[in-house]
């Protein structure tokens, strides 16, 4: 900690306590938080979900969402006590001495104005500069950020500036005024590994340049390790252990952190494909597909899938892997080649399958909260595919789902009769996969079912799923962007760019080289927890070819914006 | 831009074919009526005669597909038939009728529509406080009281007790436009009232309703004071809603203001209306029917299109 002193503090927080408004009784998420931050220090803030990481980030800010409240401690931003502070005298402080960086940029971008009118507001609402002044130095941030065509992108509206880059145009937004100090709210969790990279990247080099602190808030230890100076793990609103990045990385000294590090760890055999003949039980023979009077967004796709084989589809988005999966349950009926069901051609449009053939494409999705019907209980959500699959009904249709939640480790009695909203994210998936296994499959389409979930929750999913595989010998087309998922529990990997498959074979030799440069590309880019990993790629990739200039370069084609 | 010509021109012709439909549903809904025509008109001194040579006059001894295509053909023209009753052009009794009742209702938009705007805002930024909680009882007091109640209350206060304004509008050629503001005032402000309690509380939810937006929250970070946020960042994504509710609103103020025309006599299309209802003056009523549900159909058209010129996705496509 030698690089600070005590007399640059800029942040002092001391037994922070929050509450939050639920079932009409205030009740505590944050129970007593220190946080010291220094100018020019960026601190990673990291832990799971409802851990308070983004609460203190706002209250940095002297700012309590909707439905929270500061009800004790104090909190101190460079001599100012912003929880005694006036409204007006807090409000004076953000966008021009603490600015704060959003998840997702392009939820958070004004769709109604242009990037630049959106970036020039803070300073000019200040008097900071003049609005011609202020758009000149916002191209000029563009620039440093490396973002294309800085002097012409800033007059485009937000839907039309791909993610990664509208990313970059926050960072420059909270750059405006010069803050002392810039709170990252997860500023790179909705991106691509690939477009990741580059934000990263960004981020460190412009705090660096104008000794900017920082709070970068997130769930990868990964990311963190790459930006942060000290990293302070929280769970459940209080602070588990604090160091500086290369000492949490390597010596951890509470069991929860130490949890935290050892989660990747979960790994199955890897499984060949049967040699006897079997028929694969899914297989997709040159499928073009494109949405009502699009582009092609599937160019000549095919792979097989065999029986009790999990075989993961990765990419980034926009390569076609979801459009895949409509392809295969029948949702979205492809123009040119089709798909086999046991070696039998299946129908294009699902409303012409069979009952039988339904039944084996079932899918779980990324979302479980917004897949399940909040208003239905769950008796009914995994009781109704039972009953029109199998016709089952009274006491032999509660004895099966019961059953069914038996499979996902959810207690019957206690869950039967409940909402969907009552439940965790980890809980709601389980129902999702119970819900597909009603069906009776063979083969389950589980698209990106982790990505939304903590690591730790994540990891029970896996395990699940890799356990009702054995059971009952599923096979699963696993569709994610993460690396690290494909690498516990694929058997064989599918590796898809712009509708494209561009390489496709048994897990191990994919993760060995020579790779084809795209595959190169997606898994150079996952962050490692070395603290110098970032560092590393960049020097050897150079600073300009990377992110999405790096898949334009390595590709020759360009690459689809996402929306 | 051309994109938005073509849609508007795809609307337009949606619009013409509902509007086909109309015509046929209020041609047969007339044809439906119980009684003879002929005889109805001729009323009890009718003799088997004088009721045989006016339906041969009115034709009615066509069938009635005959009589509904000569009728749409001379509605296309302009020319919208003969009054059963004064045996004047429908057309030249409907002009004058319909363009004061154009009038009042421009009247009273100018008016409402701004301060129902204004007053949503204002409550939107204040909400939950005592100025929201009485602009949102005054203004569903003064919807949910029948109109003609709001107007003689208006006429009892305004004009019975302290003569500000005149209780009957009636209009005479020549007169000034400052007068005809004048003789109009109470009309025009019992349609405010009636009106603005709609627009404004869409508005007032519309603008609510995104303030959990995850931009709005990023504004309030970048330290906008509340009106900034509301208006600047919230009111320019909540138009398409708004929008929707003021067509609505404008396409009443023309098509249902009957009551409020009977309460201060103007002479406005919906007492010609009534009128050729009682006196069962089927032309005039058919035409009637026909203007209004055009109003309504580009109403709505003008609502479509400025929802999507206030969305920037569609203004400005990739």
């Amino acid at each position: 900690m030698g690089r600070f002193s005590d007399k640059d503090v800029l942040l002092d927080i001391e037994d922070l306590r929050i509450e939050g408004y639920s079932d009409e009784t205030w009740v505590p998420i944050i129970k007593g938080v220190d946080l010291k931050l220094h100018r020019g220090e960026v601190m990673g803030l990291i832990g799971e979900s409802g851990a308070g990481k983004s609460t203190i980030g706002a209250a940095a800010m002297g700012y309590a969402r909707d439905g929270t409240r500061i009800s004790g401690g104090s909190i101190e931003f460079d001599g100012m006590e912003l929880t005694t502070a006036s409204e007006g005298e807090r409000r004076a402080l953000r966008g021009s001495r603490i600015a704060y960086v959003a998840q997702s940029a392009a939820a958070s971008f004004n769709p109604a104005h242009k990037i630049i009118d959106q970036h020039t507001e803070a300073p000019v609402h200040y008097r900071i500069k003049k609005r011609m002044e202020a758009q000149e130095d916002a191209k000029e941030l563009y620039e440093r950020l490396r973002l294309p065509n800085p002097q012409e992108i800033g007059f485009r509206y937000p839907h039309q500036v791909s993610g990664g880059q509208l990313q970059r145009a926050m960072t420059a937004m909270a750059m405006s005024c010069r803050p002392d100090l810039i709170i990252f709210d997860e500023p790179t969790t909705a991106l691509d590994v690939t477009t990741q990279i580059e934000v990263l990247a960004a981020i460190r080099d412009i705090v660096d340049q104008f000794n900017t602190a920082a709070i970068y808030i997130t769930h990868d230890l990964a990311v963190v390790a790459q930006m942060a100076d000290t990293i302070k793990v929280l769970l459940k609103g209080e602070e588990v252990e604090q160091a500086s990045t290369d000492r949490m990385l390597s010596d951890p000294q509470e069991d929860y952190t130490k949890s935290l590090w050892a989660v990747r760890s979960f790994k199955r055999p890897q499984k060949a494909r049967p040699t006897d003949g079997t028929k694969p039980i899914i297989s997709v023979r040159g499928v073009d597909a494109s949405y009502t009077g699009g582009d092609k967004v599937l160019d000549d796709v095919s792979f097989d899938i065999y029986p009790g084989m999990t075989v993961a589809v990765v990419g980034e988005s926009g390569s076609g892997k979801s459009t895949t999966a409509r392809v295969i349950t029948g949702l979205l009926p492809p123009s040119k080649g089709d798909v086999l069901l046991n070696g039998e051609p299946l129908p294009p449009k699902y409303t012409n399958r069979t009952r039988d053939q339904l039944r084996q494409a079932q899918m779980i999705y990324q979302m479980a909260d917004t897949a399940l019907n909040p208003k239905v209980r769950i008796r009914e959500i995994i009781g109704r595919p039972a009953q029109f699959y199998s016709g089952l009904k009274g006491p032999a249709l509660k004895q099966r789902v019961d059953e069914l939640l038996d499979l996902i480790e959810l207690e019957p009695s206690k869950y039967y009769n409940r909402y969907p909203p009552e439940l965790s994210g980890g809980q709601k998936q389980r129902i999702g996969i119970a819900r597909a296994l009603a069906a009776e499959p063979d083969f389950i389409i589980c698209d990106e079912v982790t990505s939304a979930l903590d690591q730790l929750v994540a990891e029970g999913i896996l395990k699940l799923l890799d356990r009702l595989q054995r059971e009952l010998n599923l096979a699963y087309m696993f569709i994610t962007h993460d690396l690290a998922t494909v690498r516990s529990i694929a058997d064989e990997v599918v590796v898809m760019q712009n509708g494209r498959v561009v390489e496709q074979g048994p897990k191990d030799q994919m993760f060995t080289p020579p790779h084809h440069p795209y595959t190169d590309l997606l898994l150079s880019s996952v962050p490692e927890m070395d603290p110098n990993w970032l560092t590393t790629l960049l020097e050897e990739r150079g600073v300009d070819n990377i992110g999405e200039a790096g898949s334009e370069t390595k590709d020759g084609s360009e690459k689809t914006q996402s929306a | 831009m051309s994109d938005i010509f073509k849609l508007v021109m795809k609307r337009l012709g949606l619009g013409l074919v509902t509007l086909l439909v109309v015509s046929i549903l209020i041609f047969f809904a007339v044809e439906l009526l119980p009684g003879d025509i002929a005889q109805a008109v001729l009323g009890q001194g009718a003799t088997e005669e004088t009721v045989a040579t006016l339906r041969e006059r009115m034709g009615l001894n066509d069938p009635a597909i005959v009589r509904y295509l000569d009728w749409l053909g001379g509605a296309v023209r302009g020319d919208f038939g003969v009054s059963l009753i004064s045996g004047g052009s429908v057309g030249d009794a409907i002009t004058q009728r319909f363009l004061n009742t154009l009038f009042l209702a421009t009247y009273a938009a100018v008016i409402a529509v701004p301060f129902a705007i204004v007053l949503g805002v204002l409550v939107a930024l204040m909400r939950d406080t005592l100025f929201d909680r009485a602009a949102n009882i005054l203004t569903l007091t003064s919807i949910s009281s029948p109109e003609f109640f709001l107007g003689y209350v208006l006429i009892l206060y305004l004009s019975v007790k302290t003569g500000w304004f005149p209780a009957i509008s009636s209009l005479s050629a020549g007169m000034s436009f400052g007068e005809l503001l004048e003789r109009t005032f109470l009309p025009a402000l019992t349609l405010v009232l009636v009106v603005t309690a709609h627009m404004m509380r869409m508005t007032r939810a519309a603008i609510i309703n995104l303030l959990a937006s995850p931009y709005i929250e990023m504004a309030r970070l970048k330290g906008m004071p509340p009106w900034k946020v509301i208006v600047k960042h919230a009111l320019p994504n909540a138009w398409a809603p708004i929008i929707n509710v003021v067509a609505l609103n404008l396409a009443y103020l023309i098509t249902g203001v009957v009551l409020v025309e009977v309460v201060f006599v103007y002479p406005g299309i919906g007492q010609l209306l009534v009128d050729a209802v009682a006196k069962r003056d089927f032309p005039i009523v058919q035409a009637c029917c026909l203007i209004f549900a055009a109003t309504f159909i580009l109403l709505n058209l003008a609502a479509d299109v400025g929802s999507i010129l206030t969305n920037p996705r569609l203004r400005h496509p990739k």
